[in-house]
């Protein structure tokens, strides 16, 4: 129920809404909960409703993290294969 | 896209099973509630407790507004479908779930009543205005996720002087959930249930902000991770937990970082709160009345409160008796202690709260072929 998924804004439109795009498929969302959404700003979408920004900044530090764990573990050899029950 | 995909890596994921691996301490239990139904169906869909230690467990919770939907008021929202000359928008995850007498707004429109499925609460703006001669009645349910979002609706309606629209109000709160988990006997009692922390909601707390989990740290001494909803999301705030609690900690620590903050969204609280109020207290399915546990709308708004106009009046239901989702959503038992489980409800006929949505704890056992995992988590032989 409370699935929301991170889009990019590719248009403000008129009166607190943008149309976005979330891999190709293009779509208008309502942008009265953030403010001011610009072109290019990533924001996260729930029922139609941007309910917050996605901060781009904060996205690329946990991906940067995620892969630095990965690389090391891959260097110390690691067997990455995880206990199957 | 990069903020999906990135965060369901196969290689990231190993090798934080292989950090979380090295974090947890054999010697003791870790056992881990997630609140929400969208990391239970993470957990499941990914298969992330397979690549956790056997002693970190994930117990799942009740966080799911369908499921937790009271019958008596699922009733009364067929019975406002039905009535002469009302239009009855819905979001689409309501429409299949079962009420008394097996009935459902699916099967209320197969009798005739105009019940439409919307994808956006405003879509509703449209419906009342194009049929100016219609009652049109907006299901309003959900978390605080999609509050924020009726809020808005009804002060749209009112600014568009939209007389024929109103909104029947199914809005519950996170906070009082958790409290009442966390209250419960149960949870205090070591041989029911026990749960040491808790993988918070990200995208409630988007709304709401962490600052309001920051009571359960402190009063019980149990930490909270608000994570996201893709697999590593999930696997990093276990690793977080597992780190807390080795060192003693209970704080309120935020994995998804890139859409929580501590204040979370002001101006979308500004809009619940100016729109609707606490109520006393509201009945959740399966776990019984919550002090404090939904909201209604204020009565300066009451004009659009389909409560108030169409005088809603609510029954009593019995539950199935063999029905275990009560201590399945507080997380005392597992779908398979339940003997309905897989045999009476299914997916297609669900009995109780855990089935009803693809998001509940039963659904997601049947779904991915848990149906043998017993209490202890061990697969059983064939």
């Amino acid at each position: 129920m409370c699935l929301a998924i991170p889009v990019r804004v590719t248009a403000i439109l008129d009166s607190g809404w943008a149309e976005t795009d979330i891999g190709g498929v293009v779509t208008r969302v309502s942008t009265a909960l953030v403010d001011e959404p610009a072109v290019g700003d990533y924001l996260i979408v729930h029922a139609g409703f941007a309910i917050t920004r996605l901060n781009v900044v904060e996205a690329e530090k946990t991906l940067a993290l995620f892969a630095e764990i990965a690389a090391h573990y891959q260097r110390a050899g690691v067997a990455l294969y995880p206990r199957l029950s | 896209m990069r903020y999906i995909h990135g965060f369901r890596d196969g290689a990231a994921a190993a090798a934080l099973a292989a950090r979380i691996a090295a974090a947890a301490d054999p010697a003791r239990e870790y056992h881990l509630m997630e609140f929400c139904g969208g990391h239970t169906h993470a957990i499941f869909r990914y298969g992330v407790q397979n690549l956790l230690p056997r002693n970190v467990r994930l117990v799942h919770g009740p966080g799911c507004p369908v499921c937790v939907l009271a019958t008596p008021r699922l009733d009364a929202a067929i019975a406002l479908a039905g009535r002469a000359n009302v239009t009855f928008l819905s979001y689409g995850d309501m429409l299949r779930v079962p009420a008394s007498k097996r009935r459902s707004l699916l099967e209320a429109r197969a009798l005739g009543a105009d019940v439409r499925m919307v994808y956006s609460a405003l879509e509703t703006l449209e419906v009342a205005a194009a049929n100016p001669g219609r009652e049109v009645i907006f299901f309003a349910i959900g978390f605080e996720t999609t509050t924020p979002a009726t809020a808005h609706l009804i002060l749209e309606a009112q600014r568009l002087e939209l007389k024929n629209l109103s909104v029947y109000c199914n809005h519950v709160v996170t906070p009082a959930a958790i409290q009442s988990i966390l209250d419960a006997p149960g949870t205090r009692r070591w041989d029911s249930v026990r749960i040491d922390g808790f993988i918070g909601p990200s995208h409630v707390s988007a709304v709401i902000g962490s600052r309001p989990y920051e009571a359960f740290a402190a009063e019980h001494r149990k930490p909270v991770v608000i994570a996201g909803f893709e697999p590593l999301d999930v696997m990093q705030a276990v690793d977080m937990l597992v780190r807390q609690l080795n060192e003693g900690r209970a704080s309120i620590e935020n994995q998804f970082t890139r859409g929580v903050t501590r204040d979370g969204n002001r101006t979308a609280q500004a809009l619940m709160g100016e729109v609707f109020e606490l109520r006393t207290e509201f009945e959740w399915r399966g776990l019984g009345v919550l002090a404090a546990g939904g909201v209604r709308i204020r009565s300066k708004y009451s004009a659009f409160d389909a409560e108030n106009r169409f005088q809603i009046k609510f029954g009593t239901v019995r539950e199935n008796a063999a029905c275990q989702c009560p201590s399945i959503i507080r997380g005392v038992k597992k779908p398979a202690d339940c003997t309905i489980f897989g045999t009476v409800c299914t997916p297609r006929n669900p009995i109780g709260s855990c089935m009803v949505s693809a998001e509940g704890v039963c659904a997601a056992y049947y779904k991915y072929g848990r149906r043998a995992m017993s209490t202890a988590g061990e697969l059983k032989p064939a």
